[in-house]
């Protein structure tokens, strides 16, 4: 500018005053580009444009650029701990009859008081019963002929494949609590280790010896039906219990290993076994990482990518909504304003019944009405539409009357009725173009005002409906206060989102309205 | 004057009609979910009528066999005579309920209105005398932020704030857990600490747009010739702001305080809804949920007569203050 003024003052001294050069020239600037100017100047109208720009490359660019789709479902897996068996130290007696012979409850029970007075024998029904302890906590039961009738015994013999008959358990008990590793049962010769395990050896003594069962004091039982425990596992848990691990390792015979946790519960007396097996889940709630980046929500979908398609939704169910609203309003205000009389009135009292009913709860009766229906997703997305535009016209409606009613007795418009122009071109031509700056500045307020109502509705769970995503709906989970207070990062960006967008608008609005202000200074 | 008050009235009367009767036959042509549900539930029980017997004598008793337009003649003529029916939900008369709430949401709504006043009215009077400076920016800034906040978001960082992190406010509902035996003093207190962070939330949200209002009038009037005129005969700057500005400025607000006092009885649906608080926003917006028409027909009929008398005494209420507005 300075080099300027230089240049034109050099020449003013050659050129006469009254020279219409260019350079003498006030520089003259058209309306619109005041008015451009005039917003520029704005810092905040600035700010909201960029918002703005902002919030719409980021839900309809970024929704393009997404790796995602919106409704694309993340999983993982995760260990679960799951009840796998309970193990129970056997610490009463358990009794077995020798073949052919009964051994009922009352003699057990007397059998029992002999045992703890140290006695012999003891009599039932007026047979006695003699009893011989064979090693710990094993006793014989005798008949009064010396015949033995059962066992009582605490470590248990459990067979595999081939059943064991009395005398195999009984020769078999008494090598186990004697101490033995070789015993002699019906002509076949079984082997014993200190673990407990049962081997037959084969007839012939060539063959390795075959597992024939095990005994333990520990019975393990799975806690859902058809897990087969294997005597490997057995073994290792039985170990562990001794111990008193808490945790256990075992490799299966596939090769996998698996984890167990072991807890006793005294009240029971018994050791429960939990496996930790992995699960296939939703990825639900996951913190933002590399791969989702702001983490996921509580459909396991990732948050960033349904915060763009949100914004998509938001953004374009406010500009159909304005639309309508907008189409409503100037025609049948720009009616009403140019006939003026008993048309203006008649419109002006449907404007008056629409402003008072009370939008909010009407839109929420809708909606539940909606949720009783079943109404398809995509068709509530239409309705709430129709329902916010057809409810929030008469706003627009009054403000274009009132424009026109003083425009209309301007002399363009007498001009206008000179030249023969008609009456529907003469008011959507001539008279509505006048009108579109407040139009404009009442359009881009009320944008972020029908974007805030949506919000709250699809918040409010009867707006927007899962599977789209709107800035509302995603908020929704708040409702849960665990996820406020836990999950930061599911409710805080789409607020965010929600505040930029209207804060957006608003703040244009605002400066648009300074900027078409003629009487401004700046 | 009167009879322009009595035309107005009757207007509005008129106006009343056409709304009610909108909102009848809106209510009545959805599908009343509630009687349904009713008649389903009812003829699930053992030895039950089957579902369209339960259906037809539920409607029948609702008054929902009639057509829409008897329907709402005989809902006006008990209406006029001020019985609105027995909600369904609640099932008490709607009357009643609406007075066990409407006082709470009103000393809601006057409470938060009070404070907007205060902090409103004088910070647009100085963005206002200062214009484009920075206080003007922050507070326009300000103001628009609290109208572009979702109230559900805002309501939300607020109890996450002062609920769960620092712990000073319960999260939801009116009362505490210690409501019953605490002294008369203890439990007003106690429902004060819960009012908290609900009037909050509406201050916050609906003080901008006042803030707004007094800032562009402000300025509207700071434009105009008496103030140059006030200035050149060389009063100070605070006489001007205070005597000459400001009263000037006060034809506007008046209007618009004096609009929006009842509005103060409508309750805050949804700041309600968010904390629980049993005033009449909330609990309409339960009746409404499940298709409670007698309760439903009553706040919607009950928010169009509030908007009316905004609109009315706003409007008496301009031409009471301003003398340059006469009306013939």
């Amino acid at each position: 500018m300075r080099k300027r003024e230089k240049k034109s003052g050099q020449r003013e001294i050659e050129t006469p005053a009254y020279s219409l050069n260019d350079d003498r020239r006030v520089r003259v600037l058209s309306p619109g580009a005041l008015v451009v100017k005039r917003f520029l100047r704005n810092r905040l109208a600035v700010l909201g444009i960029v918002m703005l720009l902002s919030m719409f490359l980021f839900s309809f660019v970024g929704g393009l650029l997404s790796p995602y789709r919106q409704d694309q479902q993340f999983y993982r897996y995760e260990k679960q701990q799951k009840e796998f068996a309970g193990v129970v130290c056997n610490d009463a007696f358990r009794y077995l009859a020798a073949d052919g012979q009964k051994f009922t409850s009352t003699q057990q029970a007397k059998f029992q008081l002999a045992v703890q007075r140290g006695e012999d024998s003891f009599t039932v029904q007026d047979q006695t019963y003699g009893l011989r302890q064979e090693g710990e906590d094993f006793y014989s039961i005798r008949s009064p002929g010396g015949q033995i009738i059962a066992m009582a015994f605490k470590d248990i013999v459990s067979e595999e494949e081939v059943p064991l008959s009395f005398s195999v358990r009984f020769a078999a008990l008494k090598a186990y609590t004697g101490g033995e590793s070789r015993f002699t049962a019906e002509g076949r010769t079984y082997t014993l280790d200190e673990e407990g395990n049962l081997w037959q050896e084969s007839a012939d003594g060539r063959d390795e010896a075959a597992a024939a069962g095990f005994i333990s004091r520990f019975v393990v039982s799975p806690s859902e039906k058809g897990v087969q425990i294997s005597r490997d596992f057995r073994e290792q848990l039985e170990e562990a219990v001794k111990i008193g691990q808490q945790e256990m390792e075992y490799t299966g015979e596939d090769g996998e290993t698996m984890n167990y946790r072991l807890s006793y519960d005294p009240s029971s007396m018994t050791w429960s076994v939990k496996q930790e097996k992995e699960t296939y889940v939703y990825d639900s709630y996951a913190p933002p990482s590399r791969a989702h980046w702001l983490g996921t929500d509580t459909n396991g979908m990732d948050m960033l990518t349904r915060l763009m398609y949100g914004g998509r939704v938001s953004l374009i169910i406010g500009f159909i909504v304005v639309f309508i609203e907008t189409v409503i309003g100037v025609i049948l205000g720009g009616i009403s304003g140019y006939f003026g009389k008993w048309i203006d009135n008649l419109i002006m009292r449907i404007v008056d019944v629409f402003y008072c009913i009370p939008s909010m709860p009407l839109i929420i009766i809708l909606g539940a009405a909606m949720d009783a229906m079943r109404v398809e997703p995509m068709t509530r997305m239409v309705y709430l539409m129709l329902i916010l535009g057809f409810l929030g016209w008469p706003g627009i409606a009054r403000m274009v009357r009132g424009q026109i009613l003083s425009l209309r007795e301007q002399e363009f418009m007498t001009a206008a009725e000179a030249c023969g122009i008609g009456i529907g071109r003469r008011i959507f031509r001539h008279l509505i173009p006048n009108v579109i700056p407040q139009l404009i500045v009442l359009c881009t307020m009320s944008l972020g005002s029908t974007i805030i109502t949506e919000a709250t509705l699809s918040f409010l769970g009867i707006g927007v409906k899962f599977p789209f995503a709107s800035w509302g709906n995603i908020i929704t989970d708040v409702n849960e206060a665990y996820v406020m207070t836990h999950y930061w990062f599911v409710w805080i960006p789409a607020g965010i989102c929600l505040l930029i967008a209207v804060l957006g608008f608003n703040f244009a609005g605002d400066g648009l309205r300074d900027a078409f202000d003629p009487k401004m200074k700046r | 004057m009167k009879k322009y008050i009595l035309h107005r009235v009757m207007l509005s009367v008129l106006i009343l009609f056409c709304v009610t009767f909108l909102i009848y036959a809106m209510l009545r042509c959805l599908p009343a979910s509630y009687v349904e549900n009713m008649a389903m539930q009812l003829a699930m029980k053992p030895g039950a009528k089957p579902y369209e017997e339960w259906l037809t004598q539920l409607n029948a008793s609702y008054g929902l066999d009639r057509p829409v337009l008897p329907g709402y003649l005989i809902w006006l003529k008990d209406a006029v005579r001020g019985s609105f029916g027995d909600s369904w939900k609640y099932t008490v008369p709607v009357l009643q309920k609406f007075r066990e709430t409407i006082w709470l949401s009103f000393a809601m709504g006057a409470i938060s209105f009070l404070l907007e006043l205060l902090i409103a009215v004088p910070l647009g009077v100085i963005a206002a005398t200062k214009q484009y400076s920075r206080s003007d920016y922050a507070i326009t800034a300000g103001a628009l932020i609290g109208i572009s906040l979702p109230t559900f978001f805002f309501a939300t960082i607020l109890k996450l704030v002062f609920s769960v992190k620092l712990g000073w406010f319960d999260l939801y509902g009116l009362v505490g857990r210690e409501y019953a035996q605490l002294d008369p003093a203890g439990k007003f207190f106690d429902m004060a600490a819960h009012l908290v962070l609900p009037i909050a939330t509406l201050v916050i949200v609906s003080v901008g747009f006042l803030m707004r209002y007094t800032r562009t009038n402000m300025l509207e009037v700071l434009n105009a010739d008496y103030i140059r005129t006030a200035r050149a005969k060389g009063l100070s700057e605070k006489k001007v702001i205070r005597i000459h500005a400001f009263r000037n400025t006060l034809i506007p607000l008046v209007t618009v305080i004096g609009g929006s006092l009842p509005g103060l009885f409508a309750g805050a649906l949804i700041t309600e809804t968010l904390f629980s608080i049993p005033g009449i926003g909330y609990t309409s917006y339960q009746a409404m949920l499940i298709g409670d028409i007698p309760f439903s027909m009553f706040y919607m009929t009950f928010l169009a007569v509030l908007t009316l008398a905004g609109n009315l005494l706003s409007d008496i209420l301009y031409a009471v203050v301003d003398p340059r507005v006469r009306i013939a």
